[in-house]
């Protein structure tokens, strides 16, 4: 577990007078699941924006998978975009499609050989993944917000990435739907071995996924640490997180 | 304080001034982005043709009945001015250069602005706020180049074809209207309308439907991929490109009728 995916060091970005963060340092692990735990408006989503190249940071260094981010060209980074997953809060699925056009877009872009019925058997992998095969001609506007995050999630899950940032995977959610999502999270990992950065302010989500967390304040990464020994520190930046 | 409300007019142009300058060239910028990028592979030709569908066809049955309302009405209202003036025979050729040269092109972009315009606005911003523009550039599709490019080039093929169409379902309406106060046959009315246009008419008229169909779907296309400011954004997106490629489309016509005039065209 100890090479890392995904390696930040001193990550600024400001937007306007807002100094979002501050010489951001952070390390993921192969087959690790760090959640990244900070107030609303912290700056987590910047942060996983910034890794996947959404937005530029001022400054710093990001390397994923071995390679710079912020020196790839288009084309490059098109390449290491396809194993790195993007679960977004709002789910972002294109309401225009089906669920099967979904599934099926980031399929068509990368792998133009694939044959119609190869097609059709990894979209329905990937919906049986995440247990909504029946909702494969299903427009996104008909699905409740649950079954939306999950065929985000199978959309996220069809190009098999190595990596999957996850941008907070449960607000929004009741708390059943929510453990749902949690459980395929853990699924997800157990099934692929994939390294996940998670982005969230729900306790539950971050004590039943993650390995290590690491704590986003004033910009800059305060302490990693895993749940109970961040839950039992007597720092008064950290205990109002976990009281 | 007299000085002190000249000076806030004052601010309060330059600054207006300021926004309004950012905003061209912003749009500038976006506009010769297109045209690096279409030549460019790789072509979304399946996206293209799509639509070209949504915007061409879709659109065909507004534009063709304003087109006919418009052909008809024009000859009703003309045809008691020329009987006064003895002149009703010249009816179908003042009414056949007035459509091909101008009425056509113009009123039909207008319709064509405020329904493709706005539906791009709206599609694109919504798109927008709700992320998918970013899940699309996440999942390695450039979206400039599939939701912009095919759009804009979709907006630019199909807008000539639409205003060929309705040009002649315009001159339709014209030819029943006239039949409304004397009997003409359609063959001499027809007749009549060719007999009056020549190349320079018809060229020009084409021409500046490709500019006024790129000014659609591209300022329709910048409005929806800068909104912001959630659903109140994507109204504002949809709203603002209807008046700005409204506003272009005025200001093209401006152009090509001077353009057109200096090279004694139809001399």
């Amino acid at each position: 577990m100890n090479e890392s995916v995904i390696s930040i060091r001193g990550l600024s970005k400001t937007f306007g007078t807002n100094r979002v963060l501050d010489h951001f340092d952070l390390v993921l692990h192969r087959g690790e699941n760090l959640a990244v735990l900070g107030k609303s408006g912290s700056g987590k989503s910047v942060l996983i924006k910034c890794i996947i190249g959404l937005i530029r940071p001022d400054e710093g260094n990001i390397e994923v998978l071995g390679q710079n981010m912020l020196n790839l060209n288009r084309e490059e980074l098109d390449d290491i975009r396809v194993k790195i997953g993007f679960l977004f809060q709002s789910n972002a699925l294109y309401d225009s499609m089906t669920v099967r056009d979904n599934l099926e877009f980031p399929l068509r872009r990368h792998s133009f050989r694939l044959a119609p019925a190869e097609v059709n058997h990894m979209v329905m992998e990937a919906l049986r993944n995440v247990g909504l095969e029946h909702a494969v001609d299903m427009m996104p506007a008909e699905l409740s917000g649950g079954m939306r995050k999950r065929i985000a999630l199978a959309r996220t899950l069809i190009l098999k990435p190595e990596i999957i940032l996850y941008d907070e995977p449960t607000t929004g959610l009741d708390p059943i739907t929510s453990l749902e999502i949690i459980n395929l999270i853990n699924a997800i990992r157990g099934k692929f071995g994939t390294s996940s950065l998670i982005i969230t302010h729900d306790l539950k989500c971050v004590k039943l996924t993650a390995d290590r967390i690491a704590m986003l304040i004033d910009g800059h990464c305060h302490v990693t640490g895993d749940f109970e020994g961040l839950r039992s520190s007597s720092d008064e930046r950290i205990s109002p997180f976990f009281s | 304080m007299p000085g002190l409300s000249k000076w806030n007019a004052v601010m309060i142009i330059s600054k207006n001034s300021g926004v309004f300058l950012q905003e061209i060239g912003e749009l500038s910028r976006f506009a010769a982005r297109f045209w690096r990028e279409w030549l460019r592979p790789r072509y979304e030709f399946r996206e293209f043709i799509r639509q070209c569908f949504v915007i061409g066809y879709k659109s065909l049955p507004l534009t063709g009945l304003t087109a006919f309302i418009m052909g008809l009405v024009l000859t009703m209202q003309l045809h008691p001015s020329m009987i006064y003036y003895g002149v009703e025979s010249l009816i179908p050729s003042m009414v056949g250069i007035a459509i091909v040269r101008e009425v056509g092109p113009v009123l039909t972009a207008l319709i064509f602005a405020g329904k493709i315009g706005s539906s791009i606005g709206a599609e694109l911003g919504s798109m927008k706020v709700t992320e998918q523009i970013d899940a699309m550039e996440v999942s390695g599709t450039n979206p400039f180049k599939y939701l912009v490019v095919t759009r804009t080039a979709a907006s630019m093929v199909m807008l000539p074809i639409l205003v060929i169409i309705s040009d002649s379902i315009s001159l339709y309406g014209s030819y029943l209207g006239n039949n409304i106060y004397e009997r003409t046959t359609f063959i001499l009315f027809f007749r009549q309308v060719f007999d009056s246009l020549v190349v320079a008419d018809i060229i020009p008229a084409v021409i500046k439907t490709f500019f006024f169909g790129f000014a659609v779907g591209i300022i329709g296309c910048f409005k929806g991929y800068f909104t912001d400011k959630g659903t109140e954004g994507v109204g504002r997106a949809a709203n603002s490109a209807v008046v700005v490629s409204s506003v272009m489309i005025f200001i093209l016509d401006l152009v090509v009728v001077q353009i057109t005039d200096l090279m004694n065209l139809y001399d």
